[in-house]
């Protein structure tokens, strides 16, 4: 990638201690528009609280974040949206008793002149964000308690994506999923990247990520290993990263634990 | 008794196979948990009717019927909420004692020394104060349990002791009574119904109000090109929803005014007083309007409005609404100020009808207002619960028990039977729900 550009996101010297434990060790971490960055990891290498600090679900003990080079502050999700990160949880973190349009638009509903709930206006536009996703999907009436889990995933990727995001963090979004839906989540991905949207694609499927990303971040112990360009790396180096926390010889590590993290390095 | 008679689940029934109820309930999507409530309800008027000698399904005792269910009803409004964002509020009764007593003391001894007895601004400054009093006490309860983290259960515990210490703390242990003339008619009676022409009036308000409703969705469904319910559909539910509004008025102006009553109205009126006496119908009375109102109220708070919206999605899930960027903790603060306004209401309404308060007011109320929610659909898990449902299981409640009354059971014993109605109706709808999962 083009070292130069500012950085769509970046994360410098990110802590988060629960306890005694360091769940995420100062790691730094960029992200640019347009690119795909695989953030992998075994358990409790502090993948997902890493991000969940960029979603506004976790507040960081020290480290700052910079959105197109400019600091800011995310202390809850609505910050988060605010700035356009989006993100889907590896739980999809929906609301299991109500329907998909209230899910697509919770916490940013639409309304009437009257400052009601603009119902119908909602659903018109959950089906034509569906329709992009999910062509097949037709029950817009039952809560999504009831339906399939690739149903379900489509419900919390339409909520990401309606609202423009710039910045969108999937945790693990093919975990549920069958091979086919798998294949169609990752279509989405690449026409989301096409679309200039910076993706952190969190997942244990290393063969997933060597598919779709641009970039490898490693973490481990919460610490960050090191960030490789994917063309330079095979899986057995990452593996080895992931597992032993060491790095490739002939590849070029930014972003190492212990390094000085300076901003585009 | 809730679910068994609801027959098959709307989801399920799909296909040609359909039988006529089947198409029905599909095409109409009306709720079969409502439905099997209407049901039950109906079962529970028709055996009381014959075991009672003809007595219960008799304008008279359905007019006391809807007195008697107002209180419980307007709490119930408040409880749906709470319970569906996954708490509970065990004070409503204390609370209601409390406000009745500040409500009692306002226009008992605050008032007449500054304004004189039965000033015209003393029943709205006693239920401004009232409805304050119980907004106050709401913020308060729901802020230690949204903010400082403490379970409802336990603060509503402590509140249900507090509030009714504090309620006896008012006046010493003293009834303060009479109240004023014109707060006197929150409570019903003789001079708190609107009359037949008036009654009529709110019936056919109600039937424009849905047939409103019913047009105004279509039109909406159209502007988007969703599909429309079937004509025959609507038309059935706008005709059998309008009949039952008209119907219910009828009753209720079948039950005249007692025969004093009557004839002080007739002095009044100017009319000539037969010898066989006059029919003055003495129609809705006023706490039963104001059940209705808040009932309307609440319900298009909880279907139309964003805080009813988060209600919900706390209830289904609190963390997808907190991640989904709801202030969680001001909505629960919110559910706890809008209950502390209802006991008010309740307060107002009880303390008017017994003319007097005293600081045993509403003892129990909690117990019945949840088990009226429950047996109403409301799922003590949370997510789930309609304000229909609930005040079709406060009705339930109520007819239980003054039918019973009727027939001059025990009180011991029909405390027993509505126990037992309560756990055997959720226990019906908990495998009814596992079932159809």
């Amino acid at each position: 990638m083009a070292e130069d550009r500012i950085p769509l996101v970046e994360m410098r010297d990110i802590s988060v201690a629960f306890g005694g434990i360091h769940a995420v060790d100062h790691a730094t971490i960029t992200l640019y528009g347009g690119e795909v960055v695989g953030l992998v990891g075994g358990n409790g290498a502090g993948k997902s609280t890493l991000m969940k600090v960029l979603s506004g679900a976790q507040h960081s003990d020290s480290g700052h974040v910079f959105i197109d080079g400019k600091p800011v502050t995310i202390n809850n999700p609505r910050d988060a949206k605010a700035l356009g990160i989006e993100t889907i949880y590896q739980t999809l973190a929906l609301a299991d008793n109500v329907d998909a349009s209230a899910n697509v638009f919770l916490g940013r509903e639409m309304r009437t002149a009257w400052s009601t709930l603009d119902d119908v206006a909602m659903e018109a536009a959950t089906r034509k964000v569906m329709g992009r996703l999910n062509p097949a999907f037709v029950r817009f009436k039952n809560p999504v308690k009831q339906l399939s889990g690739g149903q379900r995933q489509s419900v919390a990727i339409a909520r990401a994506i309606h609202f423009n995001a710039r910045i969108l963090i999937m945790d693990e979004p093919t975990a549920a999923l069958g091979p086919a839906e798998s294949a169609q989540v990752r279509d989405l991905i690449r026409q989301l990247k096409r679309e200039g949207i910076g993706i952190f694609l969190i997942s244990h499927e290393i063969h997933d990520v060597f598919d779709l990303a641009d970039r490898i971040s490693v973490m481990k112990n919460g610490r960050m290993v090191g960030t490789v360009n994917k063309s330079e790396v095979t899986t057995d180096e990452v593996l080895g990263m992931i597992i032993g926390g060491t790095r490739p010889a002939n590849a070029k590590i930014t972003f190492a634990f212990g390094d000085a993290p300076a901003a585009g390095a | 008794m809730v679910a068994e008679v609801s027959g098959a689940p709307a989801h399920r029934a799909e296909g040609p196979t359909l039988g006529i109820v089947g198409r029905f309930m599909q095409a109409t999507e009306v709720d079969a948990r409502l439905l099997g409530m209407i049901v039950a309800l109906a079962v529970v008027w028709v055996g009381f009717h014959i075991a009672s000698q003809a007595v219960f399904l008799t304008p008279r005792n359905l007019w006391n019927l809807s007195v008697q269910t107002a209180t419980i009803a307007v709490l119930a409004n408040g409880m749906v909420l709470i319970i569906v964002s996954r708490n509970i509020d065990l004070s409503v009764g204390s609370l209601m004692g409390f406000i009745g007593m500040i409500m009692g003391a306002v226009q008992t001894q605050l008032l007449p020394p500054l304004l004189g007895w039965d000033h015209p601004a003393t029943w709205l400054i006693t239920v401004v104060i009232g409805i304050a009093s119980g907004a106050l006490i709401g913020a308060f309860q729901g802020f230690i349990i949204a903010y400082l983290q403490v379970p409802a259960f336990i603060v509503t515990l402590g509140g249900l002791l507090v509030w009714r210490g504090a309620a006896w703390w008012v006046a010493s242990g003293k009834t303060l009574a009479p109240m004023d003339t014109t707060f006197q008619l929150f409570g019903g009676g003789g001079h708190g119904s609107i009359g037949a022409t008036a009654s009529w009036i709110i019936g056919l308000l109600a039937c424009a109000g849905l047939v409103g409703t019913i047009v105004s969705g279509r039109r909406q469904r159209r502007r988007f090109n969703f599909p429309l319910r079937p004509v025959w559909a609507e038309i059935t539910l706008g005709v059998i929803g309008s009949a039952a509004a008209l119907g219910a008025v009828a009753v209720i102006n079948a039950y005249p005014m007692p025969v004093g009553l009557a004839k002080a109205y007739a002095t009044a009126h100017n009319l000539q007083w037969p010898d066989d006496g006059l029919f003055i119908s003495l129609g809705i009375a006023v706490p039963v309007l104001i059940a209705i109102g808040s009932a309307l109220i609440v319900s298009f708070i909880s279907s139309r409005t964003r805080f009813g919206r988060y209600v919900f999605a706390i209830g289904g899930n609190p963390e997808a609404a907190e991640l989904g960027g709801i202030n969680t903790r001001w909505v629960i603060m919110k559910t706890f100020i809008l209950m502390g306004v209802l006991c008010a209401v309740a307060a107002m309404i009880a303390t008017a009808r017994l003319n007097a308060a005293t600081n045993a007011l509403g003892t129990n109320n909690e117990l019945y207002t949840i088990a009226a929610v429950i047996i109403g659909g409301t799922s003590f898990a949370g997510g789930v619960g309609t304000i229909a449902g609930a005040m079709l299981g406060a009705l339930l409640m109520q007819s239980l028990q003054s039918g019973m009354q009727l027939m001059g059971i025990d009180a011991p014993l029909q405390n027993v039977v509505v126990g037992a109605v309560l756990v055997l109706a959720v226990g019906i709808d908990t495998y009814y729900r596992r079932r159809t999962a």
